[in-house]
């Protein structure tokens, strides 16, 4: 039986999902731009989806837009923000610690003349208000930071961040990459002083090249994709209907039982914490309970190299993800493990435990028995000083 | 101009003596190998030193760039084939092809005709000087150059009438199939695959063996080497890869020999291994990407100690004395280069000492090996027990 516990890289489609993708495929195809019935049909997908999701988070529907997934909100939010209000000044705040799509995104916007300030994080991985307070400036005109991190599951204090953006200046836009928060916490922008908020949808069970941004209709953002006008122009091309039909979907699914589902998650997340916590010599590096996200578990098997152990399990069909990869061929060093602290050996012996609703006891359990069964042989055959 | 027809020019393989005929077969059978994937009516055939391609519903693109892929063909040339309507016509013929091949006709040329159907109203002499002057009539800043020309307009009288000028280079070497087999030791690198397409060239068809050592090296590696196999096989038609699961093996040297010499050991069962494999498959030969002095494992006395390890077959190692930045060069050619260095090579660098030996001696190696004496002849029956065969195809 095949344990997949690598759901903050991707999820499985889930079936009722996937049921109304194939419908929207195979009959209602129409493209929502065309003036007949087809396209009307078509059309009333994307109404019912933004209905949902504007409902989940207590926004209006004309502040989404569809985009193709995490990436492109980041880059649509940072790039069409930074430039639409550049003449309030150059100064973008984020952390140390984003995904690559908001980091990247902000070194070009740093190529572009915008300047940058990156926070470090603390040992927890949270950037700590003193620090964003000490770097608010008269011309900063933009501060991201994630909500929740993909790499260790670290919950930033989102609310907090943007209280003080805002008692600063409350013309400075708050953005957050959301893409491994949304689903697993009610967040309401308008209440948490969110201004931008970036989702995809393959992280909760809706298929891969469709996700969505939030912008508040107070902030004034440009488009970076140009074309026929969809989207008010936000956001040209074809609307990916069965993309969104099925986001709607995923997304009405992922808040339905909601608090039953988170509790048994975080009950998951702790059991295994605790269970992991039993083997010797291994190093937790995500935190127990609310201060974390539900689904993500970091551990550093010191002495056994990620991605040794990540292929070891894979021969028993677990699916797990590598904190970061061979370091010989892979210069590249997580910026979020580093970011708290850890040692380069606990760096390259740290894997990712990713969780869904579907995730059983069952399942982790097993996982600690092969883990168990692995680490002193795979021990064994370190490397030799 | 439209080109029916391709004439394929050889070079090595003219000077074969009595068997002669085995090599041109051998081209005319890869030619049409490397022909069918295109799907195109084709017809090749030998005449007296020379090979044609008759051809027709093609790209000519596609063509060239599978003709480009045959060894033993060291030119290519695009023929325009016309019916004999008379002489007139064909001065005619010749005039409309030069205005369309060349464009900027300040040139030097030159005739030359052959006359195969000796009952050709002209003779080759009397078909050069008419047509060149035809030419010089019409394209009055041509000049004709009998020594050095820019344009070596060849016309070939037979039941058709074939004109052509251009020569494209082909890759050389000699037909795939007229060198016997070789079992090539296949990694994720840069040099193997380089090291098979050169065997290739000189005739050879290719076996491959690769060692996976999971879980130190992922299905991506492995992914990896059929990918590079399946580059290879362009040039060398099909390629029958063995996959040997070395773990064990690996596991058990490491854990009784000294860490230094792991790299070599563990090298001389690669060789010991793919040496059983390829006798078993009728190999005649094991190839390497080896070249001395890149690393620890290929100076001359490494070289020496591994090589050893075979006992009845040769190793070639083609590149035995390349320069890095040659072999790269050849694998960018063929097109190997960008998989190769996609980076999921495997993780055994956590096996590789800091200080390996650089000049092992072959005593003390096999001083070293007697601690494998126990389980390792059992460990290697049963990986060949294991192999895993897959055939590669170019398509």
């Amino acid at each position: 039986m095949e344990i997949y516990l690598d759901n903050s890289a991707t999820t499985m489609v889930s079936p009722e999902v996937a049921d109304i993708v194939i419908k929207v495929m195979t009959e209602d195809y129409g493209n929502p731009s065309s003036m007949h019935r087809k396209g009307v049909e078509a059309e009333r997908y994307i109404r019912n989806t933004k209905e949902i999701v504007a409902k989940s988070l207590k926004v209006k529907e004309k502040e989404l837009i569809f985009t193709s997934g995490g990436t492109e909100s980041n880059n649509l939010a940072l790039i069409g923000m930074a430039n639409a209000n550049k003449r309030a000044g150059r100064h973008i705040i984020t952390s140390s610690i984003e995904h690559p799509s908001v980091q990247n995104t902000i070194k070009y916007l740093e190529e572009q003349g915008f300047e940058v300030t990156w926070l470090p994080v603390d040992t927890k991985g949270h950037v700590q208000t003193e620090v964003l307070k000490k770097s608010l400036r008269t011309d900063t005109i933009l501060v991201s930071v994630m909500y929740v991190n993909n790499e260790i599951g670290a919950l930033q204090p989102v609310e907090e961040l943007s209280k003080i953006v805002k008692e600063y200046n409350s013309n400075i836009i708050f953005h957050t990459d959301a893409v491994q928060a949304f689903g697993k916490y009610r967040i309401y922008p308008k209440r948490q002083g969110i201004d931008a908020l970036s989702v995809s949808g393959h992280k909760l069970h809706a298929p891969k090249g469709i996700g969505f941004l939030y912008v508040s209709e107070k902030v004034k953002i440009k488009p970076v994709i140009f074309g026929g006008g969809q989207q008010k122009n936000m956001r040209s091309g074809t609307d990916n209907v069965s993309g969104i039909a099925g986001i709607g979907e995923a997304v009405r699914q992922a808040y339905e039982n909601f608090e039953e589902k988170i509790d048994n998650m975080y009950r998951l997340k702790d059991y295994f914490i605790d269970r992991l916590s039993e083997l010797e010599n291994i190093k937790i590096n995500s935190q127990k309970g609310r201060e974390s996200a539900p689904h993500i578990i970091n551990a550093s098997f010191c002495g056994v190299r990620s991605e040794v152990m990540l292929h070891a399990l894979e021969e028993k069909n677990i699916y797990v993800s590598a904190g970061s990869a061979c370091s010989s061929n892979h210069p590249h060093i997580s910026e979020t493990l580093s970011g708290i602290g850890l040692s380069l050996e606990e760096i390259d012996s740290a894997l990712r435990f990713s969780l869904s609703e579907y995730t059983s006891k069952h399942e982790l359990d097993n996982t600690i028995d092969c883990i168990r069964e692995l680490l002193p042989v795979l021990r064994k055959f370190t490397k030799k000083k | 101009m439209e080109f029916k027809s391709f004439l394929i020019k050889y070079a090595e393989i003219g000077v074969k003596g009595k068997n002669r005929f085995l090599f041109e077969d051998a081209l005319v059978r890869q030619i049409h190998l490397s022909l069918k994937p295109l799907n195109t009516t084709c017809h090749v055939y030998k005449e007296v030193g020379r090979i044609y391609v008759d051809i027709c519903d093609y790209d000519y693109e596609e063509v060239i760039e599978a003709l480009q892929h045959v060894f033993g063909i060291v030119g290519i040339c695009p023929v325009v084939q016309i019916e004999d309507k008379g002489f007139e016509d064909l001065k005619q013929m010749i005039v409309k092809y030069m205005d369309e091949m060349y464009a900027d006709k300040n040139l030097t040329f030159k005739v030359n005709a052959r006359r195969a159907r000796k009952n050709y109203p002209l003779k080759s002499m009397e078909i050069n000087a008419a047509v060149g002057e035809a030419l010089l009539e019409a394209f009055p800043e041509s000049k004709v150059d009998v020594h050095n020309p820019q344009v070596m307009l060849n016309i070939e009288i037979r039941k058709m009438i074939n004109i052509y000028s251009e020569t494209i280079p082909g890759p050389g070497g000699m037909p795939v199939g007229t060198a016997g087999k070789g079992m090539l030791l296949l990694s994720g690198g840069i040099d193997s695959p380089v090291a098979g397409y050169m065997m290739a060239k000189r005739g050879a068809n290719l076996e491959a063996v690769y060692f996976h050592t999971p879980p130190y090296t992922s299905d991506r590696a492995k992914q990896k080497v059929m990918d590079l196999a399946k580059k290879v096989a362009e040039y060398s038609g099909p390629i029958k890869l063995n996959i040997v699961n070395f773990t064990d093996i690996q596991m058990y040297i490491y854990e009784q020999c000294p860490h230094e010499e792991l790299t070599i050991i563990m090298k001389r069962y690669f060789y010991k291994i793919a040496e059983r494999l390829a006798v078993s498959h009728g190999c005649l030969a094991l190839i390497t990407g080896e070249s001395v002095g890149q690393v620890s494992s290929q100076t001359m006395q490494s070289l020496g100690v591994i090589n050893s390890a075979c006992e009845t077959l040769p190793v070639f190692r083609p590149l035995i004395a390349f320069d890095k930045q040659d072999i790269v060069d050849i694998s960018e050619k063929i097109d190997t280069y960008e998989i190769s260095i996609e980076p999921y090579e495997d993780c055994c660098t956590t096996f590789v000492a800091d200080h390996p030996v650089t000049k092992p001696n072959l005593k003390t190696i096999k001083k070293s090996e007697i601690r494998l004496q126990e389980k390792i002849e059992e460990m290697v029956e049963t990986a060949l027990k294991n192999v895993e065969e897959i055939i590669i195809t170019s398509e």
